[in-house]
């Protein structure tokens, strides 16, 4: 709660705030197929036709809804950042309290394949993984979130470094306290305000790296709806139905601004060293 | 006569409203041509404020000066006003007629430039030398602060060199446009105490050569004793007293400074140690703690594939014994080893050799023994913030397997209580207290598991002289309670003489001198141990001058197998001994 009011009080924050919480409420509906229209129904006789009282956002093609596809879309899209986000949180945790707990040589090894990975760009390595595995949800799933797990890894194992040479920590050890006991309550405990930042940021890396997954067909598959997906289709059709284009973009790019809004928020509330005196 | 500096009223805030949130409120000085005047003050008392508003860093510290005046008499005599000056001609000031010198000499000195170039940085911009005229006068001005073998020393980077020289860096470069006035902010407090005479005297000297002004901030009033003309005390942001140094130490009018002198504390060469818990001989009983052959080493690679070269001998042989309800203090310079013999003691280092003896239980070498507590020096860092206190406590517990129920929570409020903390603490967390607040809850965690030694390593460093005073009683008081034995590690002897039974003085890895504290302290025999009490900067050592010396302290880096000799000792009295001397 009082997080949320800091969030509130927050310049960018409010926007930032206001703008996810309308595409959860969105992404939502999209999900329980809660929509003014069936997103795959066709309706043949409204091919492309332009934004109306009945088609605010106009239809595609095939006559299928395009408002009704994009709230489906954010839906899909939500839900595969949600999962990768998670995934790699999870995973950049582990490995990265791991690599600054046990040091030496698991750090190295750790470290290293986290450079191999964070060598390739994050949309190739993606493509890469797809290609291997098979398109389909879940692989874009596992596929955003080893992309993601190395910024995790790094994000965690600095200040998990730090922390660990803390006098707290000593003072532990001086009681005999066990080394899950001191990795979860005095190191993870204490980063979950850097974690919390980059979760924010990542959802919206995510996002478009999911986005771009669909734009090249190997991400959700049609005839489902994604964001990218959708903008894939709209390509040969700019001219004769721009709308087709813009409403898919426009959620993309608001979408994107909204998680990097609230990231910096979140940045500037749980960081008290980030606080700036007033100018 | 017109002084050199005249601040009046001077009015400094912080934040959003400057005017609210004052933290010096009318500040009134002069200061003559060639004067000392020595600022002092607890933390937080606005000392090293007025000095950065001197010459207005404190407008890049995000303060801003709400009023009053300041006027520097430049060389040329005419007035300038420093309150309405524009930044470029504050840089023109800055260097040229006011040098100063911070506390960190560790971090003042960009780390990956030459020290040569950083002092030849100054020579270029104020008096727009070049080349060869730029070295050689670094090189004259590391010369004037007596760095030996100067040419060779410019090409080092900072992590070359020792806290103590790399201070005379920083005043090399605060001195080399020969400046009139020199603000020098706790520059020893970083420092150990052999240095900082060494420091204390430089500046003296230096003084004596150039004429010029200087403005000296501390919060040890013993040490403004050496160095200043005039005394200037600060609280909260006021200046209580000022005067001349001697009507100030010898009559203090105002009830704070009274309180200063007083809680400093007074060295006085073993006369006031302890009367308490002398070690009666043939009691037969068991100590708390043996410590037999404590050697640890750290072995150095050239590079990753290579054997280890050699190694680092941070301690070399150290045998010790503590009884129960006995403070043995080990004193020593920074890495003498001293704080790393306590490290191992718990376990924290891993000891290359030697055994200890903790009660009747014999531990292993590797293993922390947990009749063994801790508390460490700095109460901000050893705090695990996002805890709360009753998370804090109730740590040692379910360490060792305890559960946290009712009586746990009654035994914590019980050492809340007893180390003076409210009894609503427990919900609170480390943030909510003052310094000596969390080394009181530092001591409370440590007294958790009723250990039977404590280790406190340099536990009251950190403290504001009146906290320090009040923490030292508080465990004076806990060790009688509780007959708890203390391996008290401290380089301020001051603070030793009050607390300790037995002393042991730890140079280069290795007991030189142990004994009785009174004994010790009155009739030091070896002269490492001399040369330490002797750098004991006290208010009744007035303007006295200490020799320069200008040693390195030997490298603890040996070869592979080097194995030191073993050590002849010549007893002086029952309980007093001190290593031989080549």
């Amino acid at each position: 709660m009082r997080i949320l009011r800091a969030i509130f009080s927050h310049g960018s924050g409010r926007i930032g705030g206001v703008i996810v919480g309308v595409y959860l409420l969105i992404a939502i509906l999209g999900m329980l197929g809660l929509t003014p229209h069936n997103p795959i129904t066709q309706y043949r006789v409204d091919r492309l036709h332009a934004p109306n009282g009945a088609y605010w956002m106009g239809t595609d093609l095939f006559g299928r809804d395009v408002a009704s596809r994009l709230m489906a879309g954010i839906g899909q899209s939500f839900t595969v950042a949600f999962f990768s986000v998670a995934f790699a949180t999870l995973a950049g945790t582990v490995l990265g309290l791991a690599a600054a707990w046990l040091g030496r040589r698991w750090d190295g090894v750790v470290m290293r394949i986290m450079d191999v990975l964070l060598a390739f760009p994050a949309i190739l390595l993606a493509l890469l993984i797809v290609t291997v595995a098979g398109p389909g949800t879940w692989t874009s799933i596992v596929a955003i979130g080893i992309v993601y797990t190395p910024i995790f890894t790094r994000v965690v194992r600095g200040p998990a470094l730090s922390l660990k040479a803390r006098e707290f920590v000593d003072a532990a050890r001086t009681f005999g306290s066990s080394s899950s006991y001191i990795v979860t309550r005095h190191l993870l405990l204490n980063l979950v305000a850097p974690l919390t930042v980059q979760v924010t940021l990542a959802l919206a890396w995510s996002l478009l790296t999911e986005a771009g997954l669909s734009f090249l067909g190997l991400g959700t598959q049609p005839p489902a709806a994604s964001l990218g997906l959708m903008l894939s289709d709209s390509r040969n059709l700019m001219e004769t139905a721009p709308w087709l284009m813009i409403f898919p973009g426009l959620a993309i790019m608001i979408s994107i601004l909204g998680f990097n809004l609230l990231g910096d928020a979140l940045r500037d509330i749980l960081d008290p060293k980030m606080r700036r005196a007033p100018a | 006569m017109i002084p050199l500096l005249s601040v009046s009223d001077l009015r400094v805030g912080f934040g959003r409203n400057p005017q609210a949130n004052e933290v010096v409120r009318g500040v009134s000085f002069d200061l003559a041509d060639g004067e000392t005047l020595a600022i002092v003050g607890e933390s937080g008392s606005g000392k090293s404020v007025t000095a950065l508003s001197i010459n207005r860093l404190i407008d890049f510290g995000g303060g801003r000066i709400t009023g009053g005046a300041m006027k520097l008499k430049r060389a040329d005599g005419s007035l300038f006003d420093l309150m309405t000056a524009t930044e470029p001609q504050l840089t023109g000031i800055r260097g040229a007629e006011i040098g100063m010198i911070f506390q960190e000499p560790m971090t003042s000195l960009n780390p990956v430039l030459t020290i040569g170039s950083q002092i030849e940085e100054s020579f270029r911009l104020h008096r727009g030398l070049t080349g060869g005229q730029a070295t050689a006068a670094a090189k004259d001005a590391l010369d004037r602060v007596r760095i030996p073998d100067a040419a060779r020393r410019l090409k080092y980077t900072p992590n070359q060199l020792s806290g103590g020289m790399l201070q005379r860096v920083m005043i090399a470069i605060a001195l080399a446009c020969n400046p009139r006035l020199l603000i020098a902010d706790e520059p020893t407090t970083a420092l150990d105490v052999t240095v900082q005479a060494q420091i204390m005297a430089l500046l003296a000297e230096l003084k004596r050569e150039t004429g010029m002004s200087m403005i000296f901030i501390t919060h040890d009033i013993g040490l403004v004793a050496g160095i200043a003309d005039k005394v200037m005390v600060m609280q909260n942001g006021q200046a209580v007293e000022q005067g001349e140094l001697n009507q100030i130490l010898d009559s203090p009018q105002h009830p704070y400074t009274q309180h200063l002198l007083h809680a400093v504390p007074h060295f006085t060469n073993g006369g006031t140690t302890r009367s308490d818990g002398r070690r009666d001989k043939g009691a037969g009983t068991e100590p708390a703690l043996k410590v037999d052959g404590l050697v640890v080493r750290f072995p150095l690679k050239s590079s990753f594939f290579s054997r280890a070269t050699g190694a680092v001998h941070a301690v070399d042989g150290v045998d010790f014994d503590l009884m129960p309800g006995e403070t043995l203090a080990i004193v020593g310079e920074s890495g003498s080893g001293k704080s790393t013999t306590a490290r191992a003691v718990l376990g924290l280092v891993r000891s290359t050799r030697g055994s200890f003896t903790v009660g009747a239980r014999k531990a292993s070498a590797q293993q922390s023994a947990l009749p063994v507590q801790m508390v460490f020096q700095n109460p901000y860092a050893s705090l695990n913030p996002r805890l709360s206190i009753e998370s804090i406590l109730a740590e040692p517990v379910i360490a060792t397997g305890g559960r946290v129920d009712a009586g746990t929570r009654v035994r914590m409020a019980s050492l809340l209580e007893r180390v003076g903390l409210p009894k609503n603490s427990l919900e609170r967390y480390p943030h909510e207290f003052s310094g000596g607040q969390r080394q009181r809850l530092c001591i409370a965690r440590a007294l958790m598991l009723n250990p039977s030694v404590v280790v406190l390593d340099e536990a009251v460093s950190a403290l504001d002289v009146s906290v320090q005073a009040k923490v030292l009683e508080l465990l004076v008081d806990l060790q009688r309670e509780f007959g708890l034995a203390y391996l008290f590690i401290s380089h301020d002897m001051a603070v030793v003489e009050r607390i300790a039974h037995r002393i042991a003085v730890i140079y280069a890895g290795q007991i030189v001198e142990i004994g009785d504290a009174t004994s010790v302290l009155s009739k030091p025999k070896h002269s490492y141990t001399k040369k330490l009490i002797a750098a004991v900067p006290t208010v009744d050592r007035r303007h006295e001058h200490f020799e320069l010396d200008t040693r390195q302290v030997p490298s603890l880096v040996r070869p592979r197998g080097f194995e030191p000799a073993p050590a002849r000792w010549e007893r002086f009295g029952s309980d007093h001994m001190a290593r031989a001397e080549a």
